[in-house]
Order: structure tokens, then sequence, then C-alpha cells
């Protein structure tokens, strides 16, 4: 009994030991290249929009679907964006809450037709896809919109002010290192705090060198990033972003009604339905939802590139959903976590990261991508098939 | 050759260090109807499976002799070639394939090279029908048109073309009817008098009284004792052999205490959800009490089931019309929800496609009704009374499982539909419809279940019971309506409750409906 225990533990933390693994890999391979400050802020740069959409398109995962249109209201929304600023001298807030506002429209416009009028999920996302994409083209006239102002690449390119308590040389960000240490004090908190709960219902409570390695092991991954980034040019904007929709998004999908309503549509609709699950409602919002978070992309993206382009975001649906099923999602539904697809999108990127350092061609890239994908979900399926 | 067909000797096969079946011996007699009884997870299905091949020679010890010959099946197509073919619990047909194109799928009627000789199909096809008494089905309609009982006997057709020997049925009759049991099994009989032999596996002991010729009985994986026709079955023993003790009353005694009308339905009418002009619930009107026990008794197909959803927020049909009264307010509700607000609870008749989250672990599966009333505040889940919950009602109806966090797909059926029973108490309702709360468990589960009944009962709940198993609706209700073709055809007090007089009651009403 005791040791099945560990087993399912080791499962669930499996994928990120798998990541740091993949990390340590390429830092042999590249001569520590991938370990530099500058590259571990490329890293966070570059696969920001990545894992925001696996967010999102987890939640489309677990009702046992996906979003095939969400590079298309990236690319869309981008060119809204940019288009607004440069021709029309919208001030950049407002034209990125209009923009928002599209996204949703978006959204909600495929969650219509899936939710209401029962179409299949990949039949109007495949529409949308197709719609989105002709949209932009369009609009742009085909051509780059840009460049964009500053206020606009902020929050792809951007910083907070830094506090250099380090060299010119060496530089070293106080305010990362600050928010570093308030994190590992909140995680370690509320560690405490869930086993104290634990004690007052009378639950069992988990070895302590399992918890114990777990915080260490968070901390690890935490302070190894904070520390580069700090020894960098600071937090970049775009991270703090991300770190918010994770957070958000794992609150909701871990401790909400709505969250739960999510994963039992995925694991059967129609006993969800019987047990007072709004299906229909379930289905619309979390369509909506991917719309309002590929608007998020957009805006990043098309920030960070400093421009619109007709083909930005092309193939983004395609990493989000691999993200996920990386991250330990079924394809069937019901199963598969906001961290977990957060990992699945990391593991991707550090392999395109790493694989660039090596001088692998974009060609081979993606080769590897879709073995480590094909690897990933049969190892999982396999897996389970021996119980 | 001998006239033992097959004899499985000191079988033992394990899953990953648990004994599914420990030195079972097994014997089956030339051309005679042999039945296989056991409580869920016995282990016959592990049997029939490494019979047929499904767990290949290697992954059990002892031996498998078939006519005389010691044989290693290492999958189906192996043990089909020696013609042991076995029809499982789950049909296996392609629903929109023709009748025609099932009975050959996989045995094709076709030249060397694999082009399908339709005429022939067609030819054949045709007097295989006739066998099982279906010569007047179009083979070229598609199979799910058919009924469910028609469905399995395509099932036997599609064995018979396969040239089978030792036929097995693993609980065929499970989603029949009474008239559509007696008619497959009537077929059994005639494939037995063709030399045919069959093993059937199956909880329905009546039914096994009628058609075999001996009874296997098993208990955790060992053999228990074989009965031959001389030896009489009666339902005790069998019974007995089953469970290890002896059930003296298959319903634990109740005594009712009923209270104030509770639930009140007046002329209910329904249309069909794709059909707006066939009315599936004629005018019902019907009325529960506190505290009693209201079974609604019919044949399969009469509308109980639509009755029952339509009631709960409308989850079934089109154009519905009625009132229903609650306490002596009238209630609408217009969805599963809001029939929950109204402390109504439906634990549906499938609990593995409509009630339980298969791959959700019990604690999530048993709070999802009630989470928004009794486990969270403002849409966030106090996750700590979840656990809280789920541990109390799996100690309070007994539920085996390692803990809260097992998948409820890994629990074996009686244990699932405990969870779907808990799902519902949660809620705290005042009114629960129990579509065939005890389909497809085993005897044991039963009671359990009969006396959880009895203490919603006693609690002041008002209960209805689904069932298509009579001596079940007679032994647990305090009043029953008997439905059929959609009406109330009669309603029987506790004192008048028999077999017959529900009988009586549906052919009268036949009779009625047809002049």
């Amino acid at each position: 009994m005791e040791s099945k225990k560990i087993n399912l533990d080791m499962k669930k933390y499996g994928m990120v030991l798998a990541m740091i693994a993949i990390f340590l890999l390429f830092n042999i391979l590249s001569d520590g290249k991938n370990a530099t400050p500058m590259n571990i802020n490329n890293l966070v740069m570059q696969n920001s929009y990545v894992v925001i959409l696996a967010t999102g398109m987890l939640l489309c995962v677990l009702t046992g679907n996906v979003d095939l249109g969400v590079g298309s209201i990236v690319a869309l929304t981008g060119a809204i964006c940019a288009i607004m600023v440069v021709d029309y001298g919208v001030p950049v807030p407002i034209a990125f809450l209009i923009v928002i506002v599209v996204g949703l429209i978006c959204g909600m416009f495929a969650g219509f037709f899936i939710a209401y009028l029962e179409i299949p999920p990949f039949i109007v996302t495949l529409a949308t896809m197709l719609m989105g994409r002709g949209l932009t083209y369009v609009a742009l006239k085909a051509q780059t919109k840009g460049p964009l102002p500053a206020a606009y690449t902020m929050i792809g390119a951007g910083y907070l002010p830094t506090i250099n308590i380090g060299t010119a040389e060496a530089p070293l960000d106080l305010l990362s290192i600050i928010v570093a240490l308030v994190i590992s004090v909140i995680l370690i908190l509320s560690e405490l705090r869930s086993i104290r709960t634990k004690k007052k219902y009378g639950f069992e409570i988990n070895p302590v060198w399992q918890t114990a390695s777990k915080l260490v092991v968070i901390l690890a991954i935490l302070w190894f990033f904070m520390l580069k980034l700090a020894s960098y040019r600071g937090m970049p904007i775009v991270l703090l972003l991300m770190a918010a929709l994770i957070a958000i998004y794992q609150f909701i999908t871990s401790q909400t009604i709505a969250g739960r309503n999510i994963y039992a549509l995925g694991g059967n609709a129609k006993a969800a339905k019987l047990s007072g699950v709004n299906t229909k409602k379930v289905f619309f919002w979390v369509y909506t939802n991917m719309g309002l978070l590929s608007a998020i992309a957009g805006i990043v993206l098309s920030a960070r590139n400093a421009s619109a382009t007709p083909k930005a975001g092309d193939g983004f649906e395609m990493d989000a959903i691999a993200s996920c099923y990386i991250g330990g999602a079924a394809t069937t539904g019901g199963v598969g976590t906001i961290i977990g697809a957060v990992v699945g999108a990391l593991i991707m990127g550090i392999l395109n990261n790493g694989m660039s350092l090596i001088g692998l061609s974009t060609d081979m890239q993606r080769v590897v991508k879709g073995c480590v994908l094909l690897g990933a979900v049969t190892v999982d399926l396999l897996s389970k098939r021996k119980k | 050759m001998s006239d033992i067909i097959l004899k499985m000797n000191h079988i033992t096969k394990e899953f990953s260090g648990v004994k599914a079946l420990d030195d079972m011996n097994f014997q089956v007699k030339r051309g005679e109807i042999h039945a296989l009884c056991g409580e869920n997870g016995a282990g016959k299905s592990t049997l029939m499976n490494i019979l047929s091949g499904v767990y290949p020679y290697g992954s059990y010890s002892g031996d498998v002799v078939y006519n005389g010959q010691k044989c290693q099946f290492h999958n189906i197509k192996d043990s089909e070639s020696k013609g042991i073919v076995i029809i499982h619990q789950e049909l296996a047909l392609s629903p929109y394939l023709s009748i025609a194109e099932n009975i050959f799928l996989g045995n094709e009627v076709a030249s060397s090279a694999g082009v399908i000789n339709w005429t022939k199909t067609a030819q054949k096809a045709k007097e295989m029908l006739a066998m099982v008494g279906l010569e007047k089905e179009n083979i070229n309609a598609p199979v799910n048109s058919l009924g469910v009982g028609k469905q399995q006997l395509i099932e036997i057709v599609k064995a018979l073309g396969k040239k089978v020997d030792l036929l097995i049925l693993d609980e065929p009759t499970a989603a029949l009817n009474d008239e559509e049991s007696r008619q497959l099994l009537d077929i059994m009989l005639q494939l037995k008098e063709r030399g045919i032999t069959c093993i059937i596996i199956s909880h329905k002991l009546n039914e096994l009284s009628y058609v075999a010729d001996s009874i296997t009985i098993i208990r955790d994986g060992k053999t228990i004792e074989t009965l031959d026709k001389e030896d009489k079955f009666t339902e005790d023993r069998i019974i007995k052999g089953m469970v290890g003790r002896e059930i003296t009353n298959r319903y634990p005694p109740r005594e009712s205490n009923v209270g104030d009308l509770v639930f009140e339905v007046k002329n209910w009418n329904v249309y069909h959800p794709n059909d707006e002009h066939r009315q599936v619930i004629k005018d019902i009107s019907l009325q529960v009490r506190a505290g009693e026990v209201v079974g609604l008794a019919g044949l399969m197909g009469a509308g109980r089931t639509e009755l029952a959803m339509s009631l709960f927020g409308k989850s079934y049909g089109q154009k519905i019309s009625g009132q229903v009264f609650i306490k002596g307010t009238e209630v609408n509700m217009r969805s599963p929800r809001e029939a929950i607000e109204n402390k109504v609870a439906y634990v549906s008749e499938d609990r593995k496609t409509a009630g339980l989250i298969a791959i959700d672990d019990i604690k999530n599966n048993m709070t999802l009704a009630a989470l928004r009333d009794f486990f969270s505040k403002k849409g966030v889940i106090n996750k700590n009374e979840e656990i809280l919950t789920a541990k109390k009602y799996m100690k309070l109806i007994n539920i085996k499982a390692n803990s809260i966090e097992q998948k409820v797909g890994s629990l074996s059926g009686g244990n699932q539909q405990k969870v779907v029973l808990a799902k519902w108490m949660i809620t705290e309702p005042d009114i629960l419809i129990l579509d065939e709360p005890t389909r497809g468990i085993d005897v044991g589960a039963k009671y359990e279940i009969y006396s959880i009944i009895n203490d919603l009962a006693k609690a002041g709940k008002a209960v209805i019971i689904i069932s298509s198993e009579m001596p079940e609706i007679i032994g647990m209700c305090d009043r029953v309506y008997v439905i059929n073709e959609g009406q109330i055809a009669g309603e029987l007090g506790k004192e008048d409750l028999s077999q017959e007089n529900i009988m009586k009651n549906i052919v009268a009403h036949n009779g009625k409906e047809n002049k």
C-alpha cells in the first residue's frame, strides 16, 4: 500500500522532473548556454503566449475538445489593436480594452454554435480558424502593421523597474529577489496551513519528506529563474501577467464549482447534466474564455514583435493543444491540470530553445516536437493501461 | 469423443498480486446448457476470458482441455477457430452497418481477393435469421433500428455464422424485458437441440432454472459446487452458494409509516423528443406520501423512465404539460438544477452512462449534485467539508473501496450504485426517484441497497422505485402504479400486490387500448 502511494505522487511530478531533465540535457549539449541569464529571459518571453493559450486550451481539452481557431484569433486581435493604435491614434489602454472585448465576442461566437446549436467544436473552431485568418489578411491588407509605440510594446517586451544591487557588468535586481522571497514565504505558509487544516479535520497527512521534497523542488525552480532574471534586466512584465493568469486558472479549476463542472462535463456529459450541471453554459463560457485569452496573447505577441503581421500566431493552437497533452490531459476529456499544461508548454519551450542553441534547424525542431508529443502521450496511456 | 467438451483444471489467475481465480475447476458436458453463477467479482468473466483467449495462454496457470486436447489460446481468433465463441455483455455490433453486414462482420462472404459477394451474403443472412425467428426483418436496415432484444439475437446469429460448437453468453438478458428474455432463452434451447453447447452467465436465477442443465456456482475465484438438473436448483441453495450465507429474506422488513402527501403529479403529458406527434406519457396523475415507497411497474418501454426523467427537470421529451405539487405548492422544474433545488432526486437506470463519472473519484462523484448548496461559498468549494461528507457516507452505506480518492470506474457494480445513491442522499431530497436501483448487481449488494431504501423511507422521504423485476417491486413497495403504454393501467395496494395482479392490469389495459 505504502509503495503505491509514493508511485502515485511521483507520477504527478514526473512531468516536472522530465522538464528538469530536458533542461539539464540541453545544458550539457549547449555548453551551459541555455542557462545564461539572457537565455532564461528569452525563454520566458518567447513562450509567454503559448503558456497563456495553454491555460485556456486546457479548459477546452477538459471538455474533451479543442479550439483550432486560437492562432487566427491571436492574429486578428493583434492586427485590430495595431491598426487602432497606428492608424487611428486610439490610446493604448483603450485599444487593449476594445481588443479584449473583440476576443470575447469571437469566443462567444464559437461558444454559441458549440453550446446552443450543438455543432461539434472541431467544425466550429475550424471555421473560426479560417474566418479569423482571412479577416486578418483583409484588415491588414496582407501587410505588416507597425512600428508600435513604446507604451504598447511594454506589455510584451518591457520590464518592471529594477533596483540594481550588483555592479554595472554583473547586475542584480533587488525587486526580483524580493518577489522571489515573498512567493517563497507564501508557498511555505500555505503548505503549513494545509497541514494544519488537515490535522484539524483529522485527515491523512502526506509523509513529511514528500511535502518537503516537493517544496524544495518548487522553490529551487523559482529561485533559479528569479536569480537568472535578476542578473539580466529584472522581471519581464509579461511574466507577471503569465503568473497572474496561471494562478487565477489554477484556482478556478481546482477550487470552484465552475472548475468542477468542467471536469464533470468532460468526464461524463450526461451524468453531469442529470446532476444539475448546466452543460450548455459550461461549453459557452469555456469557449468564450478561450477567446479572451487569445486576445491577451494577441496583444502580447504584437507587443513583443512591435508589429502585427497577417501570419502571426500561425500554429499556436497546435502548440497549446500539444502542451495540454504533454502535461497529462486526456484526449477524452475530464483529466488534466493547469499546472500540467503550463509545464507542458515549458517543456516545448525548453526543447525549442535548446535545439536552436545547438543549431538544429526549425524543420528538425518540428520533428523532435512531434516525437516528444507522441512519446509523452504514449507513455502516459501505456502506464494507465497497465493498471 | 468423450461427452465432456470442456475441462478447465486448476486455473489460477492473478492481477497484480490479487488472485481473481484460485485453483478453479470447471467442467462442461457436450450438448448441455451450463450456467455459471456468482456474485460480481467472483471471477466469472475472468474465467470466460481465459477460455476465449482474451487473457492469453501463459498469463494464467492451469490447463484448458477442449475436446480432449490441451489448448493454448493466444487470442480470440485462436479460440474461435476451435469453435468457441463468446458474446459479451456489451453488444459488439456496429450500429450503422446493416443487419446482414453485422452478421458477417469479420467473417465476410467474400472472394479470395476480399471482394464481398452481396447476393450470397443476403441469401445466407436470411437463412440464418430464420433460425432465431427474425426472418421478417429487413437485412439491409441498420442494426440500430432494432430493439436491444433483437440486437442481442443478431449477436447470436453472428456467432452461429462462425461454426460454433461452444457458445458463451455473458449476461445476455441483462438489458432485456421478460418477453425478450424468454425468447432468447427459447432460442438457446433450440441451439441445444442442434448440438451446440452453451455456457450462460446470469444473475437471474429464475431464468437459469428454466434453461440450464447444470449450474456451477463460484465465489471468490473458487468453485463452490456444480448442481445437476436432477439435484433440483432451488433459489435458496444457489443464493447460499453465491454469497456463502443463507439469505432468509431477500427484502429487509420495514414498518411503513406513511405521512403527509409530499409529491403529486396531475395530468402529466409528454411527447417524444424527436417526434412531436408521438405521445409517450398520456395524462398520468400520481401521488406519493412521506415515508411511502411507491413502485412503478410495467414492461420495458412502458414509459416509466420517460415519466421519471420528464418529471426531473424536464430531462426528457418535449411539449410537456401538467402540474407538479410538492408539499401542496405547485412547482415548475425546468432543469435538473431546479429539480435539485426543489429537493427532488433521480437515480438513473444506467449508472455507467448517466449516473457516474467513471474517471473521477468517489468523493467528486458523491458531491457533484450538492456542490452549490452544501459545499461552497460564492462558487468556491470547501474541499474539507467535501472529504468529511464523502467519508461519512462511505461508512454509512458501506461502500467497499480503498479510499474516497479511488476512481469509481474501478469499483464493482454494487459499490458504484451505492456511490450514485450517496450522491443523491447528500442533496438531502424529500422525493427520491430510483430507476432500476439494483440492475446488474449481485444479491448481497441488492440487500444492502434495499436496506438503504428502507432507511430513506423511515426518515420520511417519499420514494418512487422503477423496476423491471417484479419480485423487487412486490417486496419493497407499499403501493404500486402499473404503467402501460404511457398510461396508468392500474393501482395496487400492498395487500393486492402480486405478479399475477400486475400482469392482469397490463393485459387488461392492452385489451382496452386495442379496441
